[in-house]
């Protein structure tokens, strides 16, 4: 029979994580996998009840987000809706309420699906990962996090504890989801872009990160130096939304094909551009 | 190892002993004789499950028991006082917002949490609120007619705060 251990502080958690229990956060990833294949776990961890994977604050770090937070109380937050509006958006996009309500930005780092529509949102932010485990905190950014198809930095001890996102963040924030209904569907395509105004009709800073698209949620290096190097134009957003098209490589899957998300992703990347084109510059 | 778990269900103290992951919903259904939550999915999709964990709508088939130590639970059970059935589902009997029932009680469970939280919603507030509560028969007008005929009488007798509705914060 399995053993449950629900830690109030990391201190607890660490004697516990020694013995290698399966972390539960909001349990919607996980549950779904146990009901539908019947597995068991020998031990159980409720990371839900650690009182430093809670609650979202603005501070020397940065905005400051314990893993446990839940899409509810990131999209509610008036500090991530104010320095980080493209994850609030993500945030809005998981799910359906029931899902918002339970489901934790760090479940959705942790369990590293290509379709986890928080990544690119934090790719683009820049993130940064606080993991703890027995032997101490160490922080790593969010860049070097997925080491392969869902595979990552993290140790079976470790825990991911908090996310900050450095401030200043980027003024320009946007961040695009297409799926097959607005609610309850995985992600065909994900796309988050930040950047600062660069004088003139100009970007710069400019970050283009993509879900769905690759084994692991993706920089798209290329794209974000053409989009800088040179002022905004209609003909910059087709050159760029080409060369989305050439640099990805997304597969055929259940949800959608390969030349689809190459038309989409692209596509979304140029309307993108020619919003911020429109739009005053502030 | 069998741990005893404590929580509040519908107002009063519940002990349930299980392994730490059982779900909610086979707790409720199996070990407490409350069958009014549904299982349709039981992967998180259709919300016939839904029940107020610590007052937000949540799917019992993904909340491991564990993890309901000492929270506040609410059911479709608690909403209907007793026999008495509550304003909500009135109008949803006298606006047709039910026609088969399956997906009913997860329903009235997830708009009990929309109004605590938006006592008069718009219809994109309502629209987003139930898009994870399938409905295949109604088509969902009449369940948003159902909730605009409750809005529309809260808006005539003036009760639109949450606080004059008893909710007990977040
Ligand atoms: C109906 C439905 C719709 C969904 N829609 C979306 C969607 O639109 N977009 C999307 O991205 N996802 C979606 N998901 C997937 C899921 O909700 C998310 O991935 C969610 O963020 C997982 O978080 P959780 O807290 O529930 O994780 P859990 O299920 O508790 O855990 C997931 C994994 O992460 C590990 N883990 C959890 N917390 C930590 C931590 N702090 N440190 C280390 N490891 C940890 C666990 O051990 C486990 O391996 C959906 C799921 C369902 C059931
Ligand atoms: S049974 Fe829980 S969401 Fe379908
Ligand atoms: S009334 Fe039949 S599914 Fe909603």
């Amino acid at each position: 029979m399995s053993v449950g251990y629900s830690p109030k502080t990391l201190a607890e958690a660490q004697e516990a994580l020694g013995k290698r229990p399966v972390k539960v956060a909001g349990a919607t990833d996980l549950l779904v996998i146990d009901h539908a294949t019947g597995r068991e776990h020998a031990a159980v961890l409720n990371v839900l009840g650690i009182a430093e994977l809670q609650g979202i604050q603005v501070d020397d770090s940065g905005l400051n987000m314990g893993a446990a937070s839940t899409f509810t109380q990131i999209r509610r937050s008036a500090g991530v809706v104010r320095h980080a509006p493209l994850l609030a958006s993500a945030a809005a996009t998981i799910g359906a309420a029931q899902i918002q309500n339970r489901a934790t930005i760090g479940g959705n780092i942790a369990n590293a699906s290509p379709a986890g529509d928080s990544l690119p949102a934090l790719l683009a932010l820049n993130a940064r990962i606080v993991i703890a485990g027995p032997r101490g905190r160490r922080v790593v950014p969010y860049d070097s996090f997925h080491t392969g198809y869902r595979t990552t930095l993290l140790e079976v001890d470790e825990l991911i504890a908090r996310v900050i996102v450095p401030l200043p963040s980027p003024t320009v924030q946007i961040f695009r989801k297409v799926g097959t209904r607005a609610a309850q569907a995985i992600s065909k395509v994900v796309v988050a872009i930040s950047g600062n105004r660069a004088g003139g009709s100009g970007l710069k800073d400019v970050r283009v990160a993509m879900g769905s698209i690759a084994a692991v949620p993706t920089r798209l290096l290329e794209v974000e130096a053409l989009i800088q190097s040179e002022p905004l134009s209609a003909g910059l957003a087709d050159r760029a939304a080409a060369l989305v098209e050439k640099v990805i490589t997304p597969i055929d899957d259940i949800r959608s094909t390969a030349e689809y998300r190459r038309h989409v992703a692209g596509q979304v990347v140029r309307r993108a551009l020619l919003v911020l084109l429109e739009a005053p510059t502030e | 190892m069998s741990t005893k778990y404590r929580f509040t269900l519908n107002g009063q103290p519940a002990e349930v002993a299980g392994p730490p992951m059982a779900r909610l919903l086979d707790v409720l259904r199996r070990d407490l004789g409350l069958t009014g939550s549904k299982e349709g999915c039981g992967e998180g999709e259709c919300g016939a499950c839904t029940v107020l964990l610590n007052h937000e709508a949540v799917c019992s088939c993904l909340v491991p028991l564990f993890q309901v130590e000492g929270a506040s639970i609410t059911t479709i059970e608690g909403i209907s006082a007793g026999d008495e059935v509550s304003e909500l589902q009135r109008v949803f009997a006298t606006e047709g917002g039910a026609q088969c029932g399956a997906c009913t009680p997860g329903m009235i469970v997830t708009i009990r949490a929309l109004l605590d939280r938006h006592p008069t919603p718009t219809r994109a507030q309502v629209r987003e609120y139930v898009s994870g509560t399938l409905c295949r028969c109604t088509g969902y007008e009449r369940i948003f007619r159902a909730i605009e005929v409750l809005t529309d009488q809260r808006l005539a007798e003036g009760v639109a705060s949450p606080s004059a509705k008893g909710v007990s914060g977040e």
